[in-house]
């Protein structure tokens, strides 16, 4: 099969392939992706980057952290990387630099199991760092490291719609309204949708004097409002905004506002429901990996700093809640107080939440079972 | 490409075969083993319920249903590209014979991502197509849409030699012995470039039964109308659920080898026809 043509064949491809992925680069990606040197190939590059320095006792070695989060805090991290590099420099004269790696919290649980060498998780809930607990990468006490259950800021579910709320949606059950198409990632592997199912499931309870057959019903009906089932937040992010599918996203707040400083005021607006999740997304330093690397005592640094004035600030501006009531009073017009679920009151934990509704044959599953 | 192992004129048959055997082990055999012994994890009764889950039977449904249809597609216009390219001549002929070599080297996701853009209802061709009541990305057809454009390649790329070192004179013979241009490439064409297309219909269909990348992105993930298998393996791992995963590519695995199977042996007896003949 091989001639000489072929040959030139595959250099004419091949130029041409450098320019697509070029353009495709630069376009194809969300515009959140712009900043420097990150994600994508996770796994792969930034792998070889850390195992090729191990810490040494010399005077300071310039050291490299990887920070394995999920799909929203990318823009979070970005800014308090660079806050965090600066402030360890000054403290100690350490060069540090800090790698980051996004994608939907369990893929991202799961990538640090299978051998990614992440020193910190930033992940979207308890569960998929108590995953990564289990082969004994991370202390069983890791939630206890640091304050307020290892939440350096909260978050929770709100409703992005179109400019003007022309469905006139106000609270959970408007969801459900007829030809109201709701867009949000599939529970199963988004920790975000983990978070909007169960505001949803604790609204309907509330509203039916905690008729769990009620709930389980009006969450059946919600899910047959969504047409396009995303893997992620940003994924569901991209086919609300990008593709203009459904009429309201429920998405983590920040995300919302992220939606609506990037693209613009005039297309979005959000809609908070009457009661909706404390989310508390849980920050751990990976006990394995730092022990191996050398890296323990910047990386615990590298997450208390986050509970600091200036990590919450940072936080706070990039739309996370901040936890320090300082920082929080300057901040009360951007977060609205709304009545909030917590996992742990109203749920019992993350082990029984998921258990009961995510874990295979669980409320979720019965969702999609036919004839339900 | 099967040489008969007598009457080599180069030695290095034992050498050789071992390599391949060796090689194959490595990069094929032990990945695969791995996932029959991660899939031995799970008892009989789990394993059966994991791979008829309803949910997984339907994704099934839905990705050996699409990818057989794209690898139709596939074959009747892969055909009519090598046609073209092996038959006529005409300016920017080159230029069109590398185009359909992209879709191979494309990464998958970026290609999912702009059929998507496309073919999503507020896209240039899903806006045109939105007020007809056709709705492409988003459903099955999206999916089909995204396996024939990552399948084109194995068919054109396969018939195409063939075709190419076809000799004109049996088509000649054909027309001067007062056979209709219709009935030449039915009677006389067809049937020798058969094998090649089956070959190409079998890669194509192959390749788009384990086709990730590009159809998350334009599928919606619905369960039960829009979820491949490879999506619910993806979901199944995310959820740290590694024996079901594997379990359910296991399946996967066994009924694409036997399908492949099925192929070859077809062909090979298409081949031992119209050598015979």
């Amino acid at each position: 099969m091989l001639k000489k043509v072929t040959h030139f064949r595959s250099v004419v491809i091949l130029f041409a392939l450098v320019l697509v992925l070029a353009a495709c680069g630069q376009g194809g990606n969300n515009a959140a992706n712009k900043e420097t040197n990150k994600p994508a190939n996770e796994g792969a590059a930034t792998n070889t980057a850390a195992t090729q320095e191990p810490a040494k006792e010399e005077p300071k070695p310039p050291v490299e952290l990887l920070n394995v989060s999920y799909d929203p805090t990318r823009e979070l991290y970005v800014a308090y990387n660079e806050a965090f590099s600066k402030h360890w420099k000054a403290e100690t004269g350490q060069e540090v630099t800090i790698k980051q790696s996004h994608g939907g919290s369990g893929k991202q649980g799961r990538a640090v199991i299978d051998g990614l060498k992440a020193d910190v998780v930033t992940l979207a809930l308890g569960y998929d760092i108590d995953a990564i607990v289990e082969p004994g990468l991370i202390n069983a006490d890791w939630q206890s490291k640091f304050e307020h259950n290892s939440s350096p800021y909260t978050s929770t579910i709100v409703f992005l719609v179109r400019k003007g709320n022309p469905k006139g949606i106000k609270d959970w059950n408007d969801l459900i309204k007829d030809k109201v198409e709701v867009i949000t990632p599939n529970p199963k592997t988004s920790g975000g949708a983990r978070w909007n199912y169960l505001a949803a499931w604790g609204y309907a309870l509330k509203q039916n004097g905690n008729d769990e057959a009620k709930a389980q019903e009006f969450v059946t009906e919600l899910f047959k409002h969504v047409p396009v089932l995303d893997s992620g937040a940003r994924g569901s992010t991209t086919t609300f905004v990008e593709r203009g599918i459904g009429d309201v996203l429920l998405a983590w707040e920040n995300e919302a506002f992220l939606s609506i400083n990037e693209l613009g005021p005039d297309k979005f607006e959000i809609v908070y429901p009457s009661l909706s999740i404390l989310a508390e997304p849980p920050v751990a330093v990976v006990d394995k990996v730092v022990d191996d690397r050398g890296t323990r005592e910047v990386a615990e640094a590298y997450l208390k700093y986050l509970y600091s004035e200036e990590g919450q600030e940072i936080a706070a501006k990039n739309y996370y809640r901040p936890i320090s009531e300082t920082v929080a009073a300057k901040y009360t017009e951007q977060f609205k107080t709304l009545e909030l679920l917590t996992i742990d009151k109203d749920f019992g934990g993350w082990k029984e939440a998921q258990t009961k509704h995510f874990a295979d044959g669980g409320v979720f599953d019965k969702i999609y079972t036919p004839g339900s | 490409m099967k040489g008969s192992k007598s009457r080599n004129v180069l030695p290095g048959f034992g050498l050789s075969l071992g390599f391949t055997l060796f090689y194959l082990s490595i990069i094929v055999l032990i990945p695969l083993a791995a996932v029959f012994f991660k899939t031995a994890e799970l008892s009989w009764s789990e394993f059966w319920s994991t791979v008829t889950n309803a949910r997984v039977v339907a994704s099934y449904r839905i990705s050996f249903f699409t990818a057989f249809f794209a690898g139709l597609v596939n074959a009747v216009f892969g055909l009519l590209i090598a046609w073209v390219l092996v038959r006529y001549r005409f300016p920017g002929k080159k230029i069109i014979d590398s185009l359909v070599d992209l879709p191979f080297a494309l990464p998958t996701a970026v290609a999912g991502i702009a059929l998507t853009a496309i073919y999503a209802p507020n896209g240039w061709v899903g806006s045109l197509l939105a007020p007809l009541g056709v709705k492409v990305a988003y459903s099955p057809i999206g999916i089909t849409i995204a396996l024939i454009f990552i399948g084109l390649p194995f068919v054109v790329r396969t018939v195409q030699p063939v075709l190419q070192d076809m000799e004109k004179e049996t088509e000649e013979a054909a027309v001067m012995l007062g056979a209709y241009r219709l009935r030449t490439f039915w009677k006389v064409i067809l049937p020798e470039l058969m094998p090649a297309l089956l070959t190409g219909f079998a890669l194509a269909f192959a390749r788009g039964i384990g086709e990730y990348g590009s159809v998350v992105f334009i599928s919606g993930n619905m369960p039960l109308k829009t979820e491949i298998t490879p999506l619910l393996i993806m979901t199944k791992l995310e959820q740290y659920d590694y024996a079901g995963a594997t379990a359910i590519a296991l399946v996967m695995l066994v009924v694409s080898f036997l399908m492949l199977l099925v192929i070859n042996l077809l062909q090979w007896r298409m081949n031992r026809r119209t050598v015979s003949d």
